[in-house]
This record gives structure tokens, C-alpha cells and sequence, in this order.
């Protein structure tokens, strides 16, 4: 039990350190919005999601509809629930219901990178420790980063509020230079939200993010359905 | 107040769709359509959130826009996270500098 929370611990060490870095734009962007460090720390250790922040974030500044930020969340988080039940397949048998509902919390892409990677079935207290540190790392980067965000001086916050729109290009070009399929669904997401800001700018932020990405993800499945699911075993 | 709302709202749904499969569900996901858009959804949500609203991240469109440059060319040579988040920022930063 003691090995595997401290085998997850160091799994989750490098996890921990990148979730520093990003989570430090995080930071940044919330008090650019008007949020206080406080509630951008409390969102960060609630949510432990960079898109979904992202958005998040977005929605509380343009004073979004509940309803709205319900779809936006839904929409881009909708990934875990594919990483959530691949991983259910590899639980343990000594996992028990609670533990899967304290567990599943910190289900992150890179949690369920390492996770799902693992020779051995998981038992509860190395997704324990696994979550432990990136939960930390992420909170930690927040706070520092929503405080830089107060004190730099504006021409240096404003510079670093593009650090995590950097971030996730440095997640969709890779894949998008190796797979033309990728590619195209990259492409016509970027299209598709380009059109809902200067042609139907009615319609609000989360809404054009959560429209456009779908389409192309539709686009993508009827076109180029994938041949197998990596992601599970 | 609002804004706690926004985040109770948030941390919910997210923990929702983490836990309901983790902790409830048994079968595996048979559809290839579903399959595959689940696949593209995480790609086509970052695009999305990505463009255009990048070029208004740092309050001036030229200096994002020397930011996505510099972050779309290191991502090419698939650097690091940071690296290419640093260099975005850094370039964004240097432009700033030079033009004011």
C-alpha cells in the first residue's frame, strides 16, 4: 500500500513540474480577467484542467450564462470520460467504489498517460500518490502565476498572457505535422471559430469554441475514422 | 458570490464526466464514429480556443502575432511545452520592447 503511494508520488513528480509552467498562464490570464488570486487558486485545485480553465475563465469574464459554461465544460472535457473509462478497466479488484469517486478527481490527459502506461493493474493508492504532486504543482503555478500577474509591471503580463495559448500550440502541432488527418480538423476548427468571431460575433466565445470544435471533430470521425483506439489497451 | 457559482458549476461538471465512466461503467465504447470523435475533439477544442483569440492575448496583434510565430515554428520541431510557451511570451515581449 505505503510503496505504491510513494511509487506514484515520483511518476507524479514530472508531471508535477510541467503543470508548474502551465498552470503559472493560468494564473496570469484569471487576474487579467478580474478574478482574485484566491478563486483562481480554488478553481485550479477544483478543476485541474487547462482547457477547461481556459475557457472557464473566459465565460466568467464576458459574465457568461450558467448554461453555457455547463456545455463549455461538458464539451471540452468530454475527452476524460474516454481516459476515465479506459482506465476503469484496469482498476484493481481491491479498488473499492469510494476510492474510484476520490480516484477519479485527477484524471488529467498526462495522469492518464502515465496511468494507463503501467504494467500492472492500479490500485488505489498509486492513483493516489500519481495525483498528489501534479495536484500541488498545478495549484502552486496558479497562485505564482495570478500573483505575477498583479505585480509585474503590464508590459510583462500582457507578453506572458500568450504563454498558454503557446501551450497548446505545442499540443496540436505535433500530432497535426505527423497525421493529415489531424491536420485537417485542426485547421477547420481554427476556420470555424474564425468565422463565429468576424462574421457571427452574436454568438459568444464558449459557444463558437464549443460549436467549432465540434464540427470538425465531426468532420474529422465521418471522414477519417480512426482505425484503432490507441488510447486503450 | 457570481463567481463562485461559475466555479462550483465548473469543478462539477468536470468531476462528472471524470467519475461517471471511472466509477460506474463496465462496457467498453464500440462505435467507431464515437470512437473517433472523441479522438479529434481534444485537437479541434485547442484550435478553436486557440484562433483567433491568440491574437488578442497580449493586448496588441503585432506582438501576438510575432508570439504565435515564434510558438508555431518551435512546436514544428516539437519542443517542449515550455519552451514553446517561454518563446511565445519572450518574443511577444521583445517586440513590445522595441516597438514602445
Amino acid at each position: 500500500m505505503k510503496k505504491d503511494f510513494f511509487k506514484g508520488l515520483r511518476h507524479g513528480i514530472p508531471i508535477a513540474l510541467g503543470y508548474l509552467s502551465v498552470s503559472f498562464g493560468v494564473g496570469i490570464m484569471a487576474v487579467k480577467a478580474g478574478i482574485s488570486i484566491t478563486a483562481a487558486v480554488i478553481m485550479s485545485a477544483s478543476n485541474l484542467t487547462s482547457a477547461g480553465q481556459a475557457a472557464g475563465i473566459g465565460i466568467i469574464a464576458a459574465g457568461g450564462a450558467i448554461i453555457e459554461m455547463i456545455l463549455a465544460q461538458f464539451t471540452i472535457n468530454l475527452r476524460y470520460s474516454l481516459m476515465s473509462l479506459s482506465l476503469s478497466q484496469k482498476l484493481d479488484s481491491s479498488f473499492t467504489l469510494p476510492q474510484k469517486l476520490i480516484a477519479s478527481f485527477g484524471i488529467t490527459d498526462e495522469i492518464f498517460a502515465v496511468a494507463v502506461s503501467r504494467p500492472n493493474r492500479l490500485t488505489a493508492s498509486y492513483m493516489y500518490g500519481l495525483i498528489f504532486m501534479p495536484l500541488i504543482g498545478w495549484s502552486l503555478g496558479t497562485f505564482l502565476g495570478a500573483f505575477a500577474g498583479e505585480l509585474l509591471p503590464p508590459f510583462i503580463a500582457n507578453a506572458m498572457s500568450i504563454m498558454l495559448y503557446g501551450m497548446f500550440i505545442a499540443i496540436i502541432i505535433p500530432p497535426a505535422r505527423k497525421e493529415r488527418n489531424v491536420l485537417i480538423v485542426v485547421i477547420a476548427a481554427a476556420v470555424f471559430s474564425c468565422i463565429f468571431k468576424y462574421l457571427i460575433p452574436s454568438v459568444s466565445g464558449g459557444f463558437a469554441v464549443i460549436i467549432s470544435a465540434l464540427l470538425a471533430s465531426v468532420i474529422g470521425a465521418v471522414f477519417f475514422p480512426i482505425k484503432e483506439m490507441r488510447e486503450e489497451e | 458570490m457570481t463567481i463562485a457559482i461559475y466555479i462550483i458549476v465548473m469543478a462539477a461538471v468536470t468531476y462528472l464526466i471524470r467519475m461517471i465512466p471511472f466509477a460506474f461503467f463496465t462496457k467498453k465504447i464500440k462505435s467507431k464514429f464515437f470512437k473517433s470523435l472523441l479522438y479529434y475533439i481534444p485537437y479541434a477544442v485547442l484550435s478553436a480556443m486557440t484562433f483567433p483569440a491568440i491574437f488578442y492575448s497580449t493586448g496588441d496583434h503585432i506582438t501576438a502575432a510575432i508570439g504565435t510565430a515564434a510558438a508555431m515554428i518551435l512546436a514544428f520541431f516539437d519542443l517542449p511545452l515550455i519552451v514553446v510557451a517561454a518563446a511565445a511570451a519572450g518574443s511577444a515581449l521583445i517586440a513590445d520592447v522595441i516597438m514602445h
